[in-house]
């Protein structure tokens, strides 16, 4: 069964390259531009993934991964928090709120991508 | 006639009267019927009035034997005790004039001798004394001298805050807004928030407990919203044998103005942060748009276009990014943020006493380490865990709230945490992105720019397997500051002197309690245009000087003049020689009475006839809005209570009684500081009396007779 990734950011730039790499690999893609439509889009699409941006409008990065993590139904969602914030305070908040992993912009996007299925297990 | 001359006429008088009564009725008892008609008739009316006669010649001549001998006996020796008690109390130069009876001449000569035995005595003790004191004045204003140099700005203060000693540098960084403020003996707290202060003096006696003498640094804001950074070091007590250290006997304050740097720090670290996440941003659009299209050349040319354009527009993005930062940046200087270093378990038992003695809570401590040492702001965060709690308690009765701090790879790991009462994610957001406020203090700062402030993180979590909740700080380490950093005994006697002030402490009782010689006082003059402020009368100059300490500060005075907005009638000028000339472009009386008050703030005042000067300012309190509440003293009134015996109790007089020079009479500020001085010679005299608190000299004011004496 092919497997859903949601990417959740704010810059088109970054977006169309997420969509366009996700899409390559094999998965099944939606875009959400704010952390309140992110969390909507995980109710209704159920992905398996969520590529979350930390510096979002509305609702952050680190309160929807917070919120994904703390709900039972939600729990099981890999999080995979993309940020242009790097410092160690920082990606110590991201994993101690519960992401599966934290990726600090610039990545390359192959390991992004090797990331994203070793999460999935494909 | 004084009632003790009438009493020594009158009592030997009545005697005689009454002796020849008596023995007359006695006389007459005793003889039989035939013996009493034999003298009924040698006793012819004529013969009875010349006995009546010599009777009453007899009386008056013992009466004035009585009044003679009260005049050269009595009276003389009552002034002659009260002379000798002004030269055992307050004028060693003076000397009795003998009047009298010549026994009493004798012992007036002899009591004269004595002086001068006495005066000559204590001249050799004040010369041995004089030399002892002008070493240690020298040492003491070499130091003087040495901080009066100082670039730097410098307060000493003693335990309550009380301003010792301070420097032309902290006049001028401290004085711009208002020169009156700052003075000896004056409280710090007018100057430098109290709580940053009381923050800093329980720190650091935290650090003398551990025999450590590392200071303390905040930064506070003055009254013309200057920045200012202070380092608060301490004065240990040194205990009567000198080795050992006990408590804080004061502080000193080295003061630098970083209203500037601040400001360009804040603007940098600002820019830093816009740099950094920007380009991070940028470069991540870059880069992967890149690599897609590396990696897959079969690219359909619609995707290969787009990707292109986003290479181009996020590298354009950039560059102009980069060139705004550079202008921007290269003016900024690199400036510390006013972060100290301080042992985790001290910033948690500053919180604690915080929240305990504030918010009522009960704190705990869960785990610490106590070889963690952190580089932050401790008054801020202090503050911000208070605020947390308090918020806790107030929304969610919340009554207790424990604390860990554990190291946390390269930075500190600090959490609040509580039992039950879950908290919304979006309120635990809000709280820490709201202004703290807390006891009636308010802060202009969040949580989380307290956070950032540190370069820290902080987030709110639950345990859930545990019930707990908890408010999760990310804090930064001090860096080379692990283990024991005491600094070991501190054998060496430091630096300081004998300042009088560190020993004052703090006035919990009421004024009228306290002794007459521990009160600060503010001494005042006016001169008028006349005598009758009821008929329009108004004040023309103002001179005050302070007395703290028993010693009047020459430093320390208020002087001005004020234009009457009135004529000045001759018969004044003639007295206090102000013309109309130099009244012309004076403030008028309400730019002056709000600036004396602020003088004479937290002082007891005191004038010469005192009840005219207040009745003036009491005429003003309508116009200008100026109370004067505190306590006033009349030092004509004490000189009555003092010297009752004396004719004259004016300022002239009293002053050459009690030895003081007159200088400068009849200018507001001259007669004040004759006045000050007058006083400072009658306080050990009404202690001679039994009058030694404020309440008691105001009590025997009143009763003195002068004191019915009403302008």
């Amino acid at each position: 069964m092919t497997k859903r990734v949601l990417i959740a950011d704010d810059e088109p730039n970054i977006v169309a390259s997420l969509e366009f790499l996700m899409e390559q690999a094999g998965f099944e893609v939606k875009v959400a531009s704010d952390g309140r439509a992110a969390l909507g889009l995980v109710a209704s699409f159920r992905p398996d993934l969520v590529l979350l941006d930390v510096m979002m409008p509305v609702k952050n990065g680190y309160e929807v991964c917070q919120q994904l993590k703390g709900d039972a139904d939600t729990r099981g969602v890999k999080v995979i928090l993309l940020s242009a914030k790097g410092r160690d305070v920082e990606v110590a908040k991201g994993l101690e709120l519960g992401a599966d992993a934290y990726v600090t912009k610039p990545f390359s996007t192959r390991e992004l991508v090797a990331k994203v299925k070793e999460l999935l297990g494909t | 006639m004084s009632r003790g001359a009438l009493a020594a006429a009158l009592v030997p008088a009545a005697v005689a009267l009454v002796i020849l009564g008596v023995g007359a009725g006695f006389l007459w008892g005793d003889l039989d019927p035939r013996e009493r008609e034999a003298i009924g008739a040698v006793l012819t009316p004529a013969r009875i009035g010349l006995l009546v006669l010599f009777g009453l010649a007899l009386v008056t001549v013992l009466a004035v034997l009585g009044h003679r001998l009260f005049a050269r006996l009595a009276a003389p020796a009552r002034r002659l005790a009260e002379d000798v008690r002004v030269i055992a109390q307050s004028n060693a130069a003076h000397r009795v004039a003998p009047s009298g009876a010549a026994e009493l001449r004798v012992l007036a000569s002899a009591v004269n001798e004595l002086a001068e035995v006495r005066s000559a005595l204590a001249a050799d003790v004040a010369a041995t004394v004089a030399d002892a004191n002008a070493r240690v004045e020298a040492e003491r204003s070499r130091l003087a001298a040495l901080i009066a140099e100082l670039d730097q700005s410098v307060l000493v203060c003693n335990r309550e805050g009380r301003i010792l000693l301070y420097n032309a540098a902290a006049q001028r960084i401290l004085g711009g807004g208002d020169a009156s403020l700052l003075g000896l003996g004056r409280s710090v707290f007018g100057i430098v928030d109290r709580n940053l202060i009381l923050h800093a003096v329980e720190a650091m006696e935290r650090q003398l407990e551990r025999r450590e003498r590392e200071g303390t640094y905040f930064v506070t804001a003055t009254g013309d919203g200057r920045l200012l950074r202070v380092q608060a070091a301490p004065v240990p007590e040194q205990a009567a044998t000198g080795a050992d250290v006990s408590g804080l006997a004061g502080y000193v304050l080295l003061l630098v103005d970083v209203t500037e740097s601040v400001d360009a720090e804040a603007k940098r670290v600002a820019l830093f942060q816009r740099l950094v996440e920007g380009t991070r941003a940028g470069l991540a659009s870059i880069r992967a748009a890149s690599e897609n299209l590396a990696a897959h050349p079969e690219m359909e040319e619609g995707q290969r276009t787009r990707f292109a354009g986003i290479i181009q527009e996020e590298a354009v993005r950039l560059s102009d990014l980069l060139h705004a930062t550079t202008a921007d940046a290269s003016e900024r200087l690199k400036v510390r943020w006013p972060l100290e270093e301080m042992r985790g378990e001290d910033l948690l038992t500053l919180a604690r006493s915080r929240i305990e003695r504030r918010v009522g809570q009960v704190t705990k401590l869960e785990s610490v380490d106590p070889e963690l040492w952190l580089r932050v702001d401790s008054f801020s965060l202090a503050q911000g865990l208070g605020y947390l709690a308090r918020r806790l308690q107030e929304e969610f009765a919340v009554r207790e709230v424990r604390f860990r701090l554990l190291p946390a790879g390269g930075h500190a790991q600090l959490d609040m945490l509580w039992r039950g009462a879950p908290l919304a994610s979006e309120t635990a957001f809000a709280w820490q992105n709201e202004p703290f406020t807390l006891g009636g203090e308010d802060s202009p700062l969040t949580l989380a720019q307290v956070i950032e402030r540190h370069g820290g993180e902080t987030w709110y979590q639950r345990d859930l397997p545990a019930q707990l909740a908890y408010f999760r700080l990310l804090l930064p380490l001090a860096e080379g500051r692990r283990g024991n950093r005491g600094r070991g005994e501190t054998s060496s006697r430091p630096e300081f002197y004998d300042f009088d002030l560190f020993r004052r402490s703090a006035a919990s009782e009421a004024l009228d309690e306290r002794p007459l010689a521990d009160l600060e006082y503010t001494v005042f003059d006016t001169e008028t245009t006349g005598l009758n402020p009821a008929e329009g009368d108004e004040i023309i100059a103002i001179g005050a000087v302070r007395i703290l300490n028993g010693r009047v500060l020459g430093g320390e005075t208020f002087e001005s003049l004020v234009d009457p907005q009135r004529s000045l009638p001759e018969a004044s000028v003639a007295v206090h020689g102000i013309t109309r000339d130099m009244l012309a472009g004076q403030p008028p009386i309400d730019a002056v009475l709000p600036r004396f008050r602020r003088f004479a703030e937290d002082t007891v005042l005191v004038g010469h006839n005192a009840a005219f000067d207040m009745r003036f300012l009491q005429l003003k309190e309508a116009q200008t809005g100026v109370r004067f509440e505190q306590p006033v003293l009349d030092t004509l009134l004490l000189s009555a209570v003092a010297h009752p015996e004396q004719g004259s109790h004016s300022l002239e007089e009293i002053a050459g009684r009690l030895g003081v020079n007159v200088v400068g009479r009849h200018t507001a500020l001259g007669d004040a500081l004759v006045t000050a001085e007058v006083f400072l010679r009658l306080v050990p005299v009404l202690s001679e009396h039994g009058i030694r608190t404020l309440g008691e000299a105001r009590a025997a004011a009143e009763k003195t007779y002068y004191a019915r004496l009403k302008y």
